[in-house]
C-alpha cells in the first residue's frame, strides 16, 4: 500500500467530467464518418394479428432511399436460445405482430431526414387478431413463469405455515397494491452504429453491456466472438434499458450487412418507449399478521406481474424477493405469478423487482403501524432481522438500525405527531413518511489489465461500461491508490469489447465485479515492480520485509532511499509491467445472505383543495457498504431518490386499452420530475463495509437509493391526508377525491 | 418528417398554397412536423417581421404578435396592470420555450390530446371522419365543457385564459393586406362536427396584435394552474379571474377556465352571479360551482369538474386578497 491510498473513499472529481462538459465525450451515436447512410425503423401499428402485404413502393422511389427491409428480404438470423439478454423478437424473422409498435421494416437512405420520410410513406396490411393489452382482467390467465427470478430464485416460497399463523394472528391487514409501467428514459436513446469488412462487425452502440451485445451478435450472425467488436467509451443513462442487446442494435448490423455500408441506427425518444422494455406492471397482494405488540407472525407477498407474449419473450418482475429477507418473521410465503399481453418484452428498471415490491411492503408494513397504533421505525426494529428469514443464512453486514436512527435524528422524526391530518403549514397538510430500502449485493467475475509504463503512468484496461455513475473514477482510484501515483497519472480504458471481459454494468454491480479485478492487477504489477527492485538493490534490500517497500510517484522506495522505476524497466529492457487478472467472487459469498440497506424519510406537502402532492424534504441513510468515492456516491443516491420520487408522484405508460399502444410516447407526457420538484436531500452513509463480497468492502449503489421511495411518499401521503394511496403514481385526482 | 422549404418572410417570396404555414417561435410548430402531425411544403419564417411592442397605456395594453412568452411576463406595466397575463405565461412551459414561444403562437398552439399527436391513431382533428379513440380511451386530461362527439380535446395554453378572463381582442391581418380585430370569445371555434377548424384564422392571416382593457379588475387579476408537476407541466385545470371590488360588493369580475375545454372558457354564469355580490367564501364557492355548469366528463377526467370548481373559488380569493400570502404547490 502506499500513501496515495487514503483516495479511496474522497470525494473526487470525476475524471471524465472535462470531456463531458466540454462535448468531446464521444457517444456511440457519434462514430459515424461521411459515409455513413441512416436507417430509420418503421413500426406496427396494431398490437396482434399477421402482416399480410407492406407497400414500400412509393417510399422505394423517393429521394436518397437505399434499401427497404422487411421480413421478405431480410438475413436469416440464427437464434441465441442461451443468451438471455439477446432479445428475439422482433426480427424480422417472420409475419407476425405481437404487439403495437413493434419494429416491422428498416428504411435506409442518404439522410436521416430521407430515411425518415420514405418510413412515413411505408404503409402495411394487417390481418388482425385478439389483443390482449393490458393485464387489467386478466388476472385469471395468470401463469408460473418458466424461468427462475432474475436467472437464481425461484418463483414461490414458503417458510413455515402461514396460513395457519395468519389465522391466528391477532393483528392483521391485507391490502392490494398496484404500480403502472414506467419507461426508463435515460437522457441518450439508443443509436448504434454499425460497419462490416467482410466477416467481421463493428458496432458502436449505447449499451450497459458490450460483452453481452458481442456474444448476441455473434450468435445472430453466426460468427465467431473474435469476429464483433462493440464499442460504447460513454452510456448517458441507461437504468436497466441498455441491459439487454435490444433489436434495434442487431436490425442496425442487419442493415449495414444488406446495403453494404456504415449504417446508423437512432432511436427517437417516442420509439424509446417501444424498443428497449420498461418496468411492467403488477399488482401485488400483501397479508401481514402480527402480535398486538409488533412482532410479525406471518407475512404473505403475492405478486402478478404482466409479460409479453411468449413468441416475443419473457421477463418476470421480482416484486417479493424483498418479503423473503427484509424482516424477521417465521412464516413467509411468496410467489410470482404471469399475465401475456400483447407488449414488448418488460425488463430491469432500477430497482427491478425491489422498487415495485418494497412499494407494497413497506406500505403495508405502515398499514400494519397504525393498525397497531405503534411508531413506524419501532415496528421495523422490533423485527429486525439477524439472519435472512427465508434461507437461514447470516447477512454479512447489516448496519440497518443504525440507518434508522441516523436518518430519523436528522430527519427530526421526534416532531411527527402519529395522527393523520394532524400537522400543518398554513393551509398545507403536511405529512412524514418512511421506509426501508434494501438490494441484494451483487458480484460477477470480471477481468481487468493494469500497465505500469517506464514513465511512471498507468493504464488501467477493462471491457466494462461507465453509465455515467463514475466507473472510470473509480478504477483510476484504485490503481492510482495501489500503485502510489496521483488519479492524473492514470489513463482507464474501457468501454471496448477487445478489452478484457467484464459483465454487464447492472444489478449494481459494476464497482465489486471489476474494482477488484483492478485492485489484484494493480498489487501484481507492484509485486512484479517491488521484486525487480529488491533484485536491483540486492546489496541493501535481499533480506528486507518486503512489506516496507512502497510505490511512490514512480519509484520503489524503502529503507535508504529509492529505486525509478524507469530504471528498474530500462534495465530489465522491459517498457512497462502489464498484469492482467481474472477476479470472480469468493466461495464463501454463497453462505452469507448479502444485501445494501437504508432509511428512506421523506416529508410532504398537500394542497387539500386540489390534492397536489409536493415533496418537501428528504433524508436517507445508506449503508452501501464501503464508498469508493464519496461525490459520485451521493450523485448516484440523490438521482436515485429524484427516480423514486418520480415513481411516487408521476411515472406512468399509459396504454390505450383499444389498440394496445403505448399513449404517452413522449416526455412532455411521460412525466418525470423537474428541479421545482425535487428538495434538499440528505444523504447519510453508513459505512461498515461488507467484509464478504470483496476486500475493498463495497457492496452497490445504482438501485438502492430507489427502493423504498415511493412508500415514503405514500406513507407520508396518508398521514398528512389521511388517504392510503394503494397504487401509483400518486396524483393529485387520487388524493383529492 | 416531410421536406419542407423554408422561407423568410421578408424576401417577399409568396407562398405556394395551403401547403405553407407561418412559424414564428416554432416551439409547437416543429415538434408537429417532427411527429408528421402537420407535413407543411413551405415554412414561412416569420421570427423576423416587425410585430413586437409591449405598451401599455390607461386604457389598454398592446402586445406585439412576436413579443415572446419571457418579455411579456417580466413586463413592469403587465404585472402591475395585468397580473394574470404575467403569471399565467410563467406558469407556461419551461424557461427555454418561454424565450422562443410568441404571443400569436401561443394562441394558436394546438392540443396537447395525446391521439392528435400520434399518427398512428384516428383523429378528427387531424383526419376529419376519421374517429375519436380519445373519447372512450385516454382522456384523463381531456375537455368537460364546450366538447362533441367528434372531439373532446382541449385548448393547452395557459396565456388565451387570462386574455378570456380580461376581454381582450385579436388583431389580425389577412393576405390582401386588410386588417379586422376579433373578440377573443369569437376567435376561438368550438368543435361540433368539424374539430378541424379550430379558430377565425383563414388562409394566409397573420395575428399581428393583442389589445387587452385596462380596467380596476384587470389590476387585481389573478391566474391559478392545477398541474402534475411543479413545473413544466400543461394545466390540468387553470382558472384567471379579474375582479373590481367596490365598497366590499363585486363591481366587475371576468373568470375563464384553461384545461378544460377546446377553447379558454368563459364562464358567463358566475360571473353574472357574482355581480353585486359580497366577496366572501360562500359567494366565491358559488361562483366555483357555477363555473363548471353544463360539464360533461368523459370517463377518467371527472375529477376535473370539482377541481375547475376549487381553481375558480381559489383565483377569486386570491384575486380579492392579493396581499394575503399564497401557499402555492
Amino acid at each position: 500500500m502506499s500513501g496515495h491510498t487514503k483516495m479511496i473513499g474522497q470525494g473526487i472529481d470525476r475524471v471524465d467530467g472535462r470531456l463531458k462538459v466540454m462535448g468531446r465525450a464521444k457517444y456511440a451515436a457519434e462514430f459515424g464518418t461521411t459515409d455513413t447512410v441512416h436507417a430509420v425503423l418503421v413500426q406496427s401499428t396494431i398490437a396482434a394479428g399477421t402482416i399480410l402485404a407492406i407497400d414500400a413502393m412509393a417510399a422505394r422511389s423517393m429521394p436518397g432511399v437505399i434499401d427497404i427491409i422487411t421480413s421478405e428480404n431480410a438475413e436469416k438470423l440464427h437464434a441465441a436460445p442461451k443468451l438471455q439478454q439477446a432479445v428475439e423478437f422482433p426480427l424480422l424473422q417472420n409475419n407476425d405482430v405481437l404487439f403495437n409498435g413493434q419494429h416491422i421494416a428498416i428504411v435506409v437512405a442518404d439522410t436521416l431526414q430521407q430515411a425518415q420520410e420514405a418510413a412515413a410513406a411505408v404503409t402495411v396490411r394487417y390481418r388482425p387478431s385478439p389483443a390482449i393489452t393490458s393485464m387489467d382482467g386478466h388476472d385469471a390467465t395468470s401463469r408460473e413463469p418458466s424461468q427462475k427470478l432474475n436467472g437464481t430464485h425461484a418463483a414461490d416460497s414458503a417458510t413455515g405455515d402461514f396460513q395457519a399463523a395468519f389465522d391466528a394472528a391477532p393483528v392483521k391487514i391485507s391490502a392490494l397494491y398496484e404500480t403502472p409501467v414506467e419507461h426508463h428514459n435515460p437522457m441518450e436513446p439508443h443509436a448504434t452504429i454499425a460497419a462490416w469488412d467482410g466477416d467481421r462487425l463493428t458496432l458502436w452502440t449505447a449499451t450497459q453491456a458490450i460483452s453481452g451485445t458481442q456474444q448476441a451478435l455473434a450468435a445472430f450472425f453466426g460468427l465467431t466472438q473474435d469476429h464483433v467488436t462493440v464499442i460504447c467509451p460513454f452510456v448517458g443513462g441507461g437504468f436497466g434499458s441498455k441491459g439487454n442487446t435490444w433489436t434495434p442494435a442487431t436490425l442496425a448490423a442487419m442493415a449495414a450487412r444488406h446495403v453494404k455500408r456504415r449504417v446508423k441506427l437512432e432511436i427517437t425518444r417516442e420509439q424509446m418507449f417501444f424498443s428497449n422494455g420498461y418496468r411492467p406492471q403488477t399488482r401485488q397482494a400483501l397479508k401481514l399478521a402480527a402480535t398486538r405488540d409488533g412482532r410479525l407472525l406471518a407475512l404473505r407477498h403475492d405478486g402478478v406481474t404482466a409479460t409479453a407474449m411468449p413468441g416475443v419473450g419473457e421477463f418476470v418482475e421480482p416484486v417479493a424477493l424483498i418479503s423473503r429477507m427484509l424482516y424477521a418473521c417465521p412464516n413467509i410465503a411468496t410467489s410470482h405469478r404471469l399475465v401475456d399481453i400483447n407488449q414488448g418484452l418488460p425488463t430491469y428498471m432500477r430497482g427491478p423487482g425491489e422498487a415495485s415490491g418494497a412499494f407494497a411492503l413497506e406500505s403495508a408494513m405502515d398499514e400494519l403501524a397504525v393498525a397497531l397504533k405503534m411508531d413506524p421505525i419501532a415496528l421495523r426494529l422490533r423485527n429486525l432481522a439477524d439472519s435472512n428469514p427465508t434461507d437461514g443464512k447470516p447477512f454479512a453486514s447489516k448496519p440497518l438500525a443504525e440507518c434508522y436512527t441516523k436518518a430519523a435524528a436528522a430527519f427530526g422524526w421526534d416532531r411527527r405527531t402519529p395522527e393523520p391530518r394532524s400537522m400543518r403549514d398554513g393551509r398545507l397538510l403536511v405529512g412524514m413518511g418512511m421506509a426501508t430500502t434494501s438490494y441484494p449485493t451483487n458480484r460477477l467475475k470480471a477481468s481487468a489489465e493494469v500497465v505500469m509504463l517506464a514513465d511512471g503512468s498507468v493504464i488501467v484496461r477493462s471491457g466494462t461500461q461507465d453509465l455515467g455513475t463514475g466507473t472510470y473514477t473509480t478504477m483510476a482510484q484504485v490503481a492510482a491508490a495501489e500503485l502510489g501515483v496521483s488519479i492524473d497519472r492514470v489513463r482507464v480504458e474501457l468501454g471496448d469489447s477487445r478489452l478484457p471481459q467484464a459483465p454487464v454494468s447492472g444489478g449494481s454491480m459494476t464497482t465489486a465485479s471489476v474494482l477488484p479485478a483492478v485492485q489484484e492487477a494493480a498489487v501484481a504489477v507492484r509485486d512484479a515492480l517491488i521484486t525487480m527492485a529488491i533484485a536491483a538493490r540486492k546489496d541493501q534490500w535481499h533480506n528486507l520485509d518486503e512489506s516496507v517497500l512502497i510505490l511512490r510517484d514512480g519509484a520503489v522506495a524503502g529503507p535508504n532511499g529509492q529505486v525509478d522505476i524507469g530504471g528498474l524497466m530500462d534495465h530489465a529492457k522491459v517498457k512497462s509491467i502489464s498484469k492482467t487478472v481474472d477476479a470472480a467472487p469468493p466461495q464463501e459469498t454463497k453462505t452469507f445472505s448479502r444485501h445494501a440497506f437504508g432509511a428512506q424519510f421523506a416529508e410532504v406537502r398537500v394542497d387539500p383543495d386540489f390534492g397536489t402532492v409536493r415533496v418537501k424534504r428528504w433524508v436517507g441513510a445508506f449503508d452501501v457498504g464501503r464508498v469508493i468515492n464519496a461525490k459520485t456516491a451521493r450523485s448516484q443516491l440523490i438521482g436515485g431518490i429524484v427516480f423514486g420520487i418520480g415513481m411516487a408522484l408521476m411515472e406512468e405508460t399509459r396504454t390505450d386499452r383499444a389498440s394496445g399502444r403505448f399513449a404517452n410516447a413522449n416526455i412532455a407526457e411521460y412525466l418525470v420530475p423537474v428541479n421545482a420538484d425535487i428538495p434538499d436531500i440528505e444523504t447519510i452513509l453508513v459505512e461498515t463495509g461488507d467484509p464478504i463480497t470483496t476486500k475493498l468492502g463495497v457492496k452497490g449503489i445504482g438501485e438502492l437509493p430507489t427502493v423504498g421511495a415511493a412508500a415514503a411518499i405514500a406513507n407520508a401521503v396518508y398521514h398528512a391526508t389521511g388517504k392510503r394511496i394503494r397504487d401509483l403514481p400518486i396524483r393529485l385526482d387520487k388524493v383529492m377525491a | 418528417m416531410h421536406a419542407f422549404e423554408l422561407i423568410q418572410a421578408a424576401s417577399g417570396q409568396p407562398a405556394k398554397g395551403p401547403g405553407a404555414i407561418f412559424m414564428a417561435g416554432g416551439t409547437d410548430i416543429l415538434q408537429l412536423m417532427k411527429s408528421n402531425v402537420i407535413a407543411p411544403d413551405q415554412v414561412i419564417d416569420i421570427a423576423g417581421e416587425n410585430l413586437r411592442g409591449i405598451k401599455a397605456t390607461a386604457t389598454e395594453l398592446r402586445l406585439g404578435a412576436l413579443e415572446t412568452m419571457a418579455d411579456v411576463a417580466a413586463h413592469a406595466d403587465v404585472k402591475q396592470g395585468w397580473p394574470a397575463i404575467s403569471q399565467a405565461l410563467l406558469l407556461s412551459a419551461s424557461p427555454q420555450v418561454r424565450n422562443m414561444g410568441t404571443m400569436g403562437g401561443n394562441l394558436l398552439q394546438r392540443t396537447r390530446c395525446l391521439y392528435f399527436r400520434d399518427t398512428s391513431f384516428a383523429c378528427n382533428k387531424r383526419n376529419p371522419g376519421s374517429g375519436c379513440p380519445a373519447i372512450a380511451g385516454e382522456n384523463r386530461e381531456l375537455g368537460i365543457l364546450g366538447t362533441s362527439d367528434s372531439c373532446i380535446a382541449t385548448h393547452p395554453s395557459d396565456f388565451p385564459v387570462a386574455l378570456m378572463a380580461l376581454g381582450a381582442h385579436v388583431a389580425i391581418t389577412g393576405p390582401d393586406g386588410a386588417s379586422r380585430s376579433v373578440a377573443l370569445a369569437d376567435f376561438y371555434r368550438l368543435p361540433g362536427d368539424t374539430p378541424q377548424i379550430e379558430t377565425a384564422m383563414r388562409p394566409g392571416d397573420v395575428i399581428t396584435e393583442i389589445v387587452v382593457p385596462a380596467s380596476e379588475a384587470a389590476k387585481r387579476s389573478a391566474y391559478v394552474k392545477v398541474r402534475d408537476r411543479t413545473s413544466f407541466a400543461f394545466a390540468l385545470v387553470a382558472a384567471a379571474v379579474a375582479i373590481e371590488i367596490r365598497d366590499n360588493r363585486i363591481h366587475h369580475v371576468g373568470i375563464a377556465l384553461g384545461g378544460v375545454a377546446p377553447m379558454p372558457w368563459r364562464a358567463a354564469k358566475a360571473e353574472q352571479a357574482l355581480m353585486g355580490a359580497a366577496p366572501d367564501d360562500a359567494t366565491f364557492e358559488r361562483a366555483g360551482k357555477l363555473a363548471t355548469e353544463g360539464a360533461k366528463a368523459a370517463g377518467m377526467n371527472g375529477f376535473k369538474i370539482e377541481l375547475a370548481q376549487r381553481a375558480v373559488t381559489r383565483a377569486l380569493t386570491e384575486a380579492a386578497h392579493p396581499d394575503a400570502g399564497k401557499e402555492a404547490l
